[in-house]
This record gives structure tokens, sequence and C-alpha cells, in this order.
């Protein structure tokens, strides 16, 4: 799980294009939107697509997402009970 | 990069975006959607904090402010990445951050939600510069005081060939608004 929380603020970092964000500053528990890292919708929807890009995980509705992407340890979590791949 | 002729970043990068992130960087511009647009966004929206925050513009109000810019390229640099995403039906992972600027005129709006502007804006697509269209278009929107100022020009970017000048016209500017003045400055820039 550990490995997988790593993988996951690596990817964010590079595929949300935080510049100014390194792994170390994310925490697990930390918000990823609002007063957190402050992502945005779009962010949101990135999310969605890197699930299902990177871990075969569809989200038949998006509103799952304010709970999964709450912080890395909620999307941790989320992927290792549904990842496909 | 210049204002006003006078070259404030000359570094030389092996890319856009090595250049782009330095020339970013050497201005202290501190916005942190930046790294988030595409590379017609990120030209434009420098270029014109270059320019806005020269004149000082209050930050906590509405500016009035009007955009009218022109390029060649359209969104064309970004248009190829989106299509590249979907081009394969077995890998197929369209980017909702690629895909939001698809559009050119999607940089005018970073450039308003920066400086509060909520005023006219508009996105030509010419061959090449058209300082005759700009010259009319903004003279337009002074006379009918849609606008008491209009941040005009060509901002054009395809794969590592990029442009950009921007002018900042008011009825009080110090410098004759009109098509052959445009065309001079526009052709002078390239040549330094």
């Amino acid at each position: 799980m550990d490995a997988l929380k790593q993988e996951l603020k690596e990817k964010i970092i590079e595929q949300l294009n935080l510049e100014d964000v390194a792994v170390d500053e994310i925490g697990n528990g930390d918000p990823l939107f609002g007063d957190g890292l402050g992502l945005d919708s779009i962010d949101a929807l990135e999310l969605i697509v890197m699930l299902d890009k990177d871990y075969g995980i569809k989200l038949s509705d998006p509103k799952e997402g304010k709970n999964i992407f709450e912080s890395i340890d909620t999307m941790a979590a989320y992927i290792t009970a549904n990842r496909s791949k | 990069m210049a204002l006003n002729k006078e070259v404030l970043f000359d570094e030389m990068h092996e890319d856009f975006s090595a250049f782009i992130k330095s020339a970013y960087k050497h201005f202290d511009t501190k916005y942190s959607k930046f790294f988030k647009m595409d590379s017609l966004s990120k030209l434009a929206f420098l270029t014109a904090d270059i320019l806005l925050k020269d004149a000082n513009l209050p930050q906590d109000q509405e500016n009035n402010i009007a955009l009218v810019f022109s390029n060649r390229a359209s969104s064309l640099d970004t248009d190829r990445k989106h299509q590249e995403s979907i081009s394969d039906t077995d890998n197929y992972f369209p980017s909702p951050a690629v895909f939001v600027y698809t559009l050119p005129n999607i940089c005018l709006g970073e450039i308003s939600i920066k400086h509060s502007l909520y005023s006219e804006n508009s996105f030509f697509i010419f061959d090449t510069f058209n300082a005759k269209h700009l010259c009319s278009y903004a003279t337009a929107l002074l006379d009918s005081n849609k606008a008491s100022s209009v941040l005009c020009g060509w901002v054009d970017v395809d794969a590592e060939a990029y442009e950009a000048i921007l002018f900042l016209v008011s009825k009080k500017g110090e410098v004759t608004f009109n098509t052959n003045e445009l065309n001079r400055i526009y052709n002078d820039s390239w040549t330094h």
C-alpha cells in the first residue's frame, strides 16, 4: 500500500502539472481539493481518467469521486479494492 | 522578451517548454495555474502579464480593458495533442486538461481571471499579422466607449515556432496607434 501511495503522489504531480509541489510535501491524509493541494474540477476529471487508464477502474457515477479523491489514503484504499490492472 | 523596446529576458533554451518556464520564474509571476495551461495560453498569459503589471492596474477592482488577440495557428498545437490521445481506439484516453484548451480564446479567459477583466474579448485567425484589422477593431471599441483601453496583438504557437506581440492602447497613449505604426513595431520586433 505504501508503494501505491508513493506512486499516486508521483502521478498526481506529473499528470496535474503541480510544478512547485514535491512528493514529500503531500501527506497521506491531506485533502487533495480545497485547502489542500488546491485541485480543481478539471483535475478531478483527470483523476477519473487516471483511474481508468492506469488501474482499470471506471467510475460509473462521477459523484463517487468526492469520497475517493479525498486524500491519498482514500484513493489508495479504493484502488487496492477495485483495480483490474 | 521586451517591453517598450527594453529587453527584459533574452535567455536561449532548447525548447518552448524550458523557455517559458524560465521566463515565468524570471518575472516572478507566482500564479499556480500557470503550469496547467497549454503553450498558447502560457505565452499569451505571460506576455500580457508583463505589459499589464507595468500598467499598475488595481487588482481589487474591475478593469475595463478589452482583449483583441489574433494568430495564425489557432489552437492547433493543443488540437494535435488531443487528436493523438483519441486516435487509437484501443488506447482511448482523452485528457480533460488538454481538451479544455482546444480553443484559442481560452487564453483570453486566463488573462481576464488574473487581471479582473470583465470586458469585451475577441480572438481572430489570420494568415499573417493583420495590423489593419487590429487597429480598426480596437479603435471601434475605444470610440464606442466599450472599453477604456484595449490590449491587442498577435500570439501564435505552432509546435516549437512561437511569437507574441501585444499593444496596450488607449486614447491617452504616447505612441500613435495606426496600421503603419503597428506594422513597423511588429516587423522591428523580430530583427533584434
